[in-house]
């Protein structure tokens, strides 16, 4: 069975830390990072990968346009 | 073919002349006493002529700034006013002069301040010489004193707007404006084509070049002061290259009559009365006001014993004539204002009165 | 599950999302969360979506949104404050080939420039007006807009906007509605994602409309100033769908007749 599998990448030294992102996103993927970037903002990541299914929330609503996403399909093995 | 004279108001024959030296567009807003400029445009349609774009706004605020906009697009773009409705157009004449724009602006100019009068004065040459809005710059002023030159100076105010990239304004007044003279018209010049149009103008970004940006606004202080140099640099070329004045009967004179527009044809018949009672006069007529021909009035002031610098105004060229002169020579003023114009008469008097006496 | 890396994810052939190369690589001066930077984004997006770069020309107001012409990579003016329309007046008409928008804030299109706002707009010209209302003056510290809610406090109205006072606050974009200039008015907003898709999709129109000489493209964004409301961005999202839109609701307030 196929599943779609997503990921972002924030680009960290734009990022101003609105966290827009972060309430936007169905799966709960993104958090703020402890570390700031060099603005002194937090930064938006992903702290929970494996459910990102790269539906492009964060980036849409994202003010500056710093997240780029990534989607593809992949064949879901069957557990033993 | 040799075009005929034909009888016109001065108003007209700019409006005439600017379809004929090209004109993109005309933005204007009714006011006297100029509004035959946009009413002569709107009935000789020169959109189906030349494909002109005439258009009336809903204000000289607004009509000021359609030339902006299309001054930024790189076209040939002209408005018309009087006094008040320049005033109005001061903020953004200002934003034009700081964005480096080729303008025209004829300022017909009526007596003031506030609404004063719909009569003829000069008393708008301060604002036309010295700035008008805020900031630190100049705009480039013809004076016209005939119809004639109501129709000569439009294509050569385009000229020197875009070879400055500088507002340029024609400072008429009442008189000359609704006056009837004949007027002979130069041949028509074609509008620009769209590659003709100047490289940075906001035309779209082709992928060839960067983006194109019309603005004002540097926040950094010493960009902004190099910017304020480039300026200078400009209006001091255009002192060297730019300065048109007219002479009458200087060769010999012994006292001066320093006159523009209106005041200079009356007084080029004082000079003739002065003359009939023995009194050598002549007239120097600055038809740039800015840049003010400073030289030549300068060097005037070695040969005169006097100047006289009439003025349908309480005194403001006076100042560039005393500027000019530094002090080598008296320099009197004598002015009428509220729309009263000066006799040539009058003007004797008060040069005998002044310098000679009795 | 499927045992993938993001590393594998992360390929160009999966991009699905990315900053189109229309807005420049500057990092925008905004403030975080800023209801402009995602407008200027997707006007942007727009643009390119359309191929219309070379073709597009943009008007600049006074406000914070002064500097649109370091982000959206298109030939741009910059106008005086409230003037936006009258420049955008003469270059369509002396470039009727051309798209032109006017981006412009509350002070700039509903208080300072109104005349020239109803004037193009009564006229019909032939353009795209983007108006980002967030109720506040937010480039000269939080002043009143005309736009401000009642009772709203700002820097001019510390004790709230007492409409006894200080009148009501406007509604622009009913108002221009109501001439027979506008083709297409809509109120619009870019805080969440699906409000951004929409607003998108809005300004598309309004662009496609240029094509029709058909009168003026109105898009109101209402939108939030976290730093004029002195909130940071989650809750002035919040504050604007509590506050904002039930007074400035969003949807078309005018549709081209089918």
């Amino acid at each position: 069975m196929a599943k779609v599998k997503g990921a972002i990448v924030v680009d960290t030294e734009r990022c101003k830390g609105c966290e827009l992102c972060v309430i936007s996103c169905p799966t709960h993927v993104i958090a703020m990072s402890q570390k700031v970037n060099i603005k002194g903002y937090h930064y938006a990541y992903m702290e929970n990968p494996d459910a990102c299914n790269g539906c492009t929330n964060c980036a849409v609503v994202c003010p500056d346009g710093v997240i780029t996403v990534y989607r593809m399909k992949v064949e879901e093995k069957t557990e033993v | 073919m040799e075009e005929d004279f034909v009888l016109m108001k001065g108003n007209e024959a700019l409006a005439e002349a600017a379809i004929r030296a090209g004109a993109d567009g005309y933005f204007g807003y009714p006011i006297t006493p100029q509004s035959e400029v946009m009413e002569y445009l709107t009935a000789a349609k020169p959109w189906e002529r030349t494909g002109m774009v005439v258009l009336q706004a809903e204000s000289e605020v607004s009509a000021i700034n359609m030339l902006y906009g299309g001054a930024g697009a790189g076209k040939r773009v002209m408005t018309s006013s009087s006094s008040p409705g320049i005033s109005l157009m001061q903020e953004g004449i200002s934003y034009i002069a700081g964005a480096e724009l080729p303008v025209v602006v004829a300022n017909v100019v009526r007596g003031g301040p506030g609404l004063g009068t719909i009569q003829p004065s000069q008393s708008d040459y301060f604002q036309a010489t010295k700035g008008g809005g805020h900031g630190d710059y100049h705009l480039l002023v013809l004076a016209p004193s005939s119809v004639q030159e109501m129709a000569d100076f439009m294509p050569l105010a385009f000229d020197l707007a875009f070879k400055y990239r500088n507002p340029v304004m024609i400072l008429s007044d009442g008189a000359i404006g609704q006056m009837m003279e004949k007027v002979k018209f130069q041949p028509q010049r074609p509008r620009m084509k769209d590659e003709e149009l100047p490289g940075w103008a906001t035309t779209g970004k082709t992928p060839d070049r960067e983006r194109n940006i019309i603005t004002s606004l540097d926040l950094d202080p010493y960009r902004q002061e190099r910017f304020n140099r480039k300026l200078i640099e400009k209006y001091q070329k255009m002192k060297e290259e730019e300065v048109r004045f007219e002479t009458f009967q200087c060769e010999d004179a012994e006292y001066l009559f320093v006159a523009y527009g209106t005041s200079s044809r009356i007084c080029q018949k004082s000079v003739q009365l002065a003359r009939e009672k023995g009194i050598k006069a002549g007239l120097f007529r600055p038809i740039t006001l800015f840049p003010f021909p400073e030289k030549q009035v300068g060097a005037l002031a070695d040969q005169v014993k006097g100047m006289l610098s009439v003025e349908m105004s309480a005194g403001q060229m006076v100042e560039d004539v005393r500027l000019a002169t530094n002090g080598k020579v008296p320099v009197e003023h004598y002015g009428r204002m509220g729309g009263v114009i000066p006799t040539p008469d009058e003007i004797v008097e008060v040069l005998i009165q002044k310098f000679i006496g009795g | 599950m499927a045992d993938i890396d993001i590393k594998d994810i992360v390929k160009k052939e999966n991009i699905v999302y990315k900053k189109t190369s229309v807005l420049t690589d500057n990092v925008m001066h905004y403030c975080p969360g800023c209801g402009h930077s995602t407008t200027h984004r997707i006007i942007a997006e727009v643009i390119e979506e359309m191929g219309i770069q070379d073709k597009t020309i943009g008007i600049a107001p006074v406000g914070c949104s002064v500097f649109m012409y370091d982000y959206i990579d298109v030939d741009t003016q910059e106008a005086a404050h409230g003037r936006a329309p009258a420049l955008a007046t003469a270059i369509k008409r002396l470039l009727p080939d051309r798209f032109v928008f006017t981006y412009q804030g509350d002070g700039d299109l509903a208080a300072i420039g109104t005349a020239e706002t109803i004037h193009a707009c009564n006229r019909g010209e032939n353009i795209t007006m983007i108006f980002i209302n967030n109720g506040i003056y937010g480039m000269t510290g939080g002043q009143m807009a005309p736009t401000s809610l009642e009772g709203m406090h700002t820097s001019t109205t510390p004790y709230g906007r007492d409409p006894g006072l200080m009148g009501h606050p406007i509604k622009m974009t009913e108002l221009v509605a109501q001439l027979p200039g506008t083709y297409y008015v809509t109120r619009q907003a870019v805080h969440t994602p699906n409000l951004v898709r929409k607003t998108k999709k809005a300004i598309r129109k309004a662009f496609e409309y240029q094509k029709l000489n058909k009168g003026v493209s109105f898009v109101e964004v209402v939108s939030n100033c976290n730093s004029g409301w002195k909130m940071p961005p989650v809750q002035a999202v919040k504050w604007l769908d509590e506050n904002m839109l039930p007074f400035y609701p969003l949807g078309d307030i005018k549709v081209p007749e089918k």
